[in-house]
Formats: structure tokens, C-alpha cells, sequence
């Protein structure tokens, strides 16, 4: 059986969607920039793709900018905001947190190498959201851009984001927010949480890799981050990933038509999981907040005693692809700055696992997960010296 | 990232060989911390006349290198006189491992600590000087 619940690292592409890129690779490959009327098809269906997306979130269509990913979408929010400040010498701070993904946090740290930006990253509670006062008191009259991400990729946390928006606009200063995940599973308006900058990602929403964008609310005027030609209303070079865009609006169209259903379905099973585990393996330990706080379709665990990749490696072994953010299923060592952030201790974070429904999932692979977890678990336990000193503290050995 | 182990490691992975604990055992030695996400434990049998381990267990908390160079490392002694069994390098381990991801190269240098600390833990007991321990840089 293959049962993938790792939705949050990629989703498939719609073969709906695929359907509707097929004629922009071949029969209408027009360069949407020439004059001729053959590429009139190519440039309309670009606009008919930011139209889709533009109303899926409510915004103009004027303020949706195709980019290659999400990680480019947060690299020229954050690059353009600061540089464009520094140069107007409207101020060099940036107000982020420490849970956000690497595209963020190391943004950020270029920022401060080569441009002498000054970072503030937030801390979070136990359940991964920020402290609304503390982002109130790191507010300066030089602070430049606000980035909150909407909701975390690792533990599901959704934050306060229309407090955040409106702490923003009353200070005038710009918010950014890093939606990849989010807009992949709740109704969001951009008008009505005040956001001014939002990145979202095409293959978080049944569209392919390759193909993101950044909404940027009409009279916010970051610095270009990719220069060259015209494209993009002179606001980001290289010619269009036509049918990348296409898939990208389809994809979003399909999306916001079933989100609704999918997010009373998915949140279900994800209840039943969290539910199921805290029931059958004992000292498990969920990471992130309950209920509508938390996306629906994300669950994540740390089971003391045992180390993620093993964890991984044998559900892997029984079919199921799953995710860790812990250190061994990464090139570094180091376990989730997003578990540390949020209090864990060092063996916690190691032993953390996540899974992320979506439409892939069934209520077979719901089943089959809490069948084969718990003995998994056990396995592994009774090998590890940490669980014997962990129950031998809790006085249960 | 998918890590490329080798066909050995996952076996010793999936089906590790000598684990769990000894009653009274004559040496036990600890390598690793929590913190790193690794911890080896081994416990040894040593026959008093003749030196030699009769048997070895081990438990560890890690990643699938981590338990396979445990699984692996025990295999190697097992058998083996104390100092047979001191001369065992993280490298003859890895080795017979058909090799270990760069990254994870520091779990068969664990499996050598913690047999080096169990033999010496044997060796105070046993009225035996301890071999000085050579420290590795990670």
C-alpha cells in the first residue's frame, strides 16, 4: 500500500490542471512579450491565471506577480522591503520570528551580513504562536517590515494574523506573510487581515513545482528582485513560465472550489489520528495547538526515546511517506528550530514525526496509520537506552 | 534528503543483532548525549581467565547508522579478547557496514567509544589499568 501523508512537503498535480497547461508547452508557445496576435494567447492566459488567483484571496488582479517559488516570493518581499527602506533611509529593522521557514530565516540573515539590517526574531509559546505585546514593544520608528508566516510548516500553528495586520497598518508599517502552507487550506482575505505582502507556492496546491507568487497590495513598492526585462509590469524580469502560471491559476480555482469540504474532511481525520495516537502509544506528545488553530490537515508528534529518521525509515518500510523535522532526515544535524523555539528539549525535537493529509488520503490510510504506529513505536523504545532512563524518572520502570 | 544506506546497514537497521541488556554484566559503556540525538549503550560478558567477550548487548537511541554500528559493532567483538576487541576501529566498522553517508560517518565513531568505555569500565573493575581513551574531533 502507499499511503502518502507528507502533503505539506508536495502535493501531485491535478490532472486537471495538467490538462489545462498541456497547450502552453507546444501548440500555444508564443512568448507572451512578442507583438504578434499568436501571442496574444499566451499573454491572455497569463492574465486569466492572476485573475483566478487574485479572487481566490481578494485581491486586484494588478497585485498578483508570478515568481518562480515561494522561497523567491519571500526572498524579494523581505530583500525589496529593506533595501528600498535603507535607501529612502526609512529604516533598517525587520520584525520576524523564530519559527519561520528557512527562506525567512536566512533571508534575514543575509539581510544583517551584507546589508546591516537589525532582525528581530519573536519567541513563541508552547504551542508555537507569537506573543502580540512582544511584537507591539519591538515595533521602532525604524522598523521596516513585519514577516509572520501564517501558519507553520512543521507544526500547524495558525497565527493571530489579522491582530498582526492590524498592529501593521495602525504603526504604517508594511506586513508580510509567508502563506505557502496556509493558503493551501484556508479562505484567506488579504483585504480583511490587512496584509500588505503575501508568498504563496503552486505545488502546496495541486499545481506543479516551479511556479509561485507574491501578492503585493497596490501602492507597496518593494525593490525589484530579479532585474532584467519588462515582464511582470516591469516589477520581475524573465519571460513567463506560461504554462507553470496557467497550472498555478487552475490549480487555485479548483482549490477554493472544494476547500470548504476538504477542510471539514481533512480536519476530521486529522482528529482522528491525534485522537488515536494519544489513545494507543503512551507519553506521546502532540506539538502545536488543537482545533481550528491548527491547519487541518497537519499532525505532528514527538515520542520520547526515539529518533525521527528511524521512525521514518520504518513506516517508509510499512508504505508510508512521512516527514520529520528532526536531524538525521535533514544534510544538518540539528533538530527543528521550530520544536526548540517552542521549548522542547533537545531529545524531544529529535524524536518528532509529522504527517500532512490532503487529498491522497483515505479513510484506509487513517486506519492503517494508527495500526502500524503503535508497534513501531514500541520497537524502537525497547532499544533505546533513553526510554528505560525516561520511565525509570517517571517511575515507571 | 533521502539517505543512500547501504544494503548492510539497512539490514542491520531493520534486524539488529545483540540487542538489549545483560544481566550483571561484567562492563558497561556509554557514548553519545541526547543533545547530539545519539546515545550508545553496551553491555558486556567477559569470561576472567581466558579475556574474552562471550557476550554483548547494546541499546541506542539514534538514527538507523546509529543502531546499525551498534548492531555491527557487537557482531565484530563478540568473541573477540578485550584487546581484540580495543583495536576495533569506527572505521572497521563502517567498513563492514559496506560503508556510511559522510554526515553520518560520527555514529560508527560512537559504536568505538562506548565498547572502549565498556572494556575500561571491565578493566577498573577487574583491578586492570585503564587504556587512555583517544578523544575524537567531530
Amino acid at each position: 500500500m502507499f499511503v502518502y501523508m507528507d502533503h505539506t512537503a508536495t502535493t501531485p498535480t491535478d490532472p486537471g490542471v495538467l490538462q489545462a497547461m498541456m497547450p502552453y508547452f507546444n501548440d500555444k508557445f508564443g512568448n507572451p512579450s512578442s507583438v504578434y496576435s499568436f501571442s496574444k494567447e499566451s499573454r491572455s492566459a497569463i492574465e486569466q491565471a492572476r485573475a483566478q488567483i487574485a479572487k481566490a484571496f481578494n485581491a486586484e488582479p494588478s497585485e498578483i506577480y508570478f515568481t518562480s517559488s515561494g522561497s523567491e516570493s519571500d526572498n524579494w518581499a523581505l530583500k525589496g522591503t529593506l533595501e528600498k527602506s535603507i535607501k529612502l533611509h526609512k529604516g533598517d529593522h525587520l520584525i520576524t520570528s523564530k519559527i519561520e521557514h528557512h527562506a525567512i530565516l536566512n533571508t534575514a540573515e543575509y539581510l544583517e551580513k551584507y546589508h546591516g539590517v537589525k532582525v528581530t526574531y519573536l519567541s513563541v509559546d508552547s504551542e508555537g504562536k507569537i506573543d502580540l505585546d512582544e511584537l507591539k514593544n519591538s515595533i521602532t520608528d525604524k522598523t521596516a517590515l513585519v514577516s509572520i508566516m501564517f501558519a507553520n510548516n512543521e507544526v500547524g500553528t495558525i497565527q493571530p494574523v489579522k491582530e498582526i495586520g492590524n498592529i501593521c497598518r495602525e504603526n504604517n508599517i508594511i506586513f508580510h506573510t509567508d502563506a505557502v502552507q496556509a493558503a493551501a487550506q484556508l479562505n484567506i482575505d488579504v483585504k480583511a487581515l490587512n496584509i500588505d505582502m503575501m508568498s504563496i507556492s503552486g505545488h502546496k496546491m495541486y499545481a506543479p513545482k516551479g511556479i509561485g507568487a507574491l501578492y503585493i497590495r497596490n501602492g507597496v513598492r518593494p525593490e525589484n528582485f530579479l532585474h532584467g526585462g519588462a515582464q511582470e509590469r516591469k516589477r520581475r524580469a524573465s519571460t513567463e513560465n506560461v504554462a507553470g502560471i496557467v497550472g498555478f491559476g487552475k490549480a487555485v480555482e479548483i482549490l477554493k472550489g472544494r476547500l470548504n469540504d476538504d477542510k471539514a474532511k481533512i480536519s476530521k481525520w486529522r482528529d482522528k489520528i491525534i485522537t488515536g495516537i494519544l489513545e494507543k502509544i503512551p507519553h506521546a506528545k502532540l506539538n502545536g495547538t488543537r482545533g481550528d488553530e491548527r491547519l487541518p490537515n497537519n499532525i505532528n508528534f514527538s515520542f520520547i526515546g526515539v529518533e525521527g529518521e528511524t521512525l521514518l525509515l520504518d513506516l517508509d518500510y510499512k508504505g508510508i511517506s512521512a516527514s520529520t523535522g528532526s536531524a538525521c532526515s535533514s544534510e544538518s544535524l540539528d533538530p527543528s528550530h521550530v520544536l526548540l523555539a517552542m521549548g522542547l528539549k533537545h531529545e524531544q525535537a529529535h524524536g518528532s514525526l509529522r504527517f500532512t493529509l490532503g487529498r491522497l488520503t483515505t479513510d484506509e490510510h487513517v486506519n492503517y496509520l494508527l495500526d502500524v504506529l503503535p508497534e513501531i513505536i514500541s520497537r524502537r523504545r525497547n532499544m533505546s537506552p533513553l526510554w528505560e532512563d525516561y520511565l525509570k524518572s517517571k517511575g515507571e520502570l | 534528503m533521502a539517505l543512500d544506506y547501504s544494503k548492510k546497514v539497512m539490514d542491520h537497521f531493520m534486524n539488529p543483532r545483540n540487542v538489549g541488556e545483560l544481566d550483571n554484566p561484567d562492563g558497561v559503556g556509554e557514548a553519545g548525549n541526547p543533545k547530539c540525538g545519539d546515545i550508545m549503550k553496551i553491555y558486556l560478558k567477559v569470561n576472567d581467565d581466558t579475556k574474552i567477550i562471550e557476550d554483548v548487548k547494546f541499546k541506542t537511541f539514534g538514527c538507523a547508522s546509529a543502531i546499525a554500528s551498534s548492531s555491527m559493532a557487537t557482531e565484530l567483538i563478540k568473541g573477540k579478547s578485550i584487546d581484540q576487541a580495543w583495536d576495533l576501529t569506527n572505521n572497521a566498522v563502517a567498513e563492514a557496514l559496506d560503508g556510511l553517508p559522510p554526515i553520518k560517518m560520527h555514529c560508527s565513531v560512537l559504536a568505538e567509544e562506548a565498547i572502549h568505555t565498556a572494556i575500561n569500565d571491565y578493566r577498573e573493575k577487574h583491578g586492570l589499568e585503564k587504556i587512555p581513551m583517544e578523544i575524537h574531533e567531530e
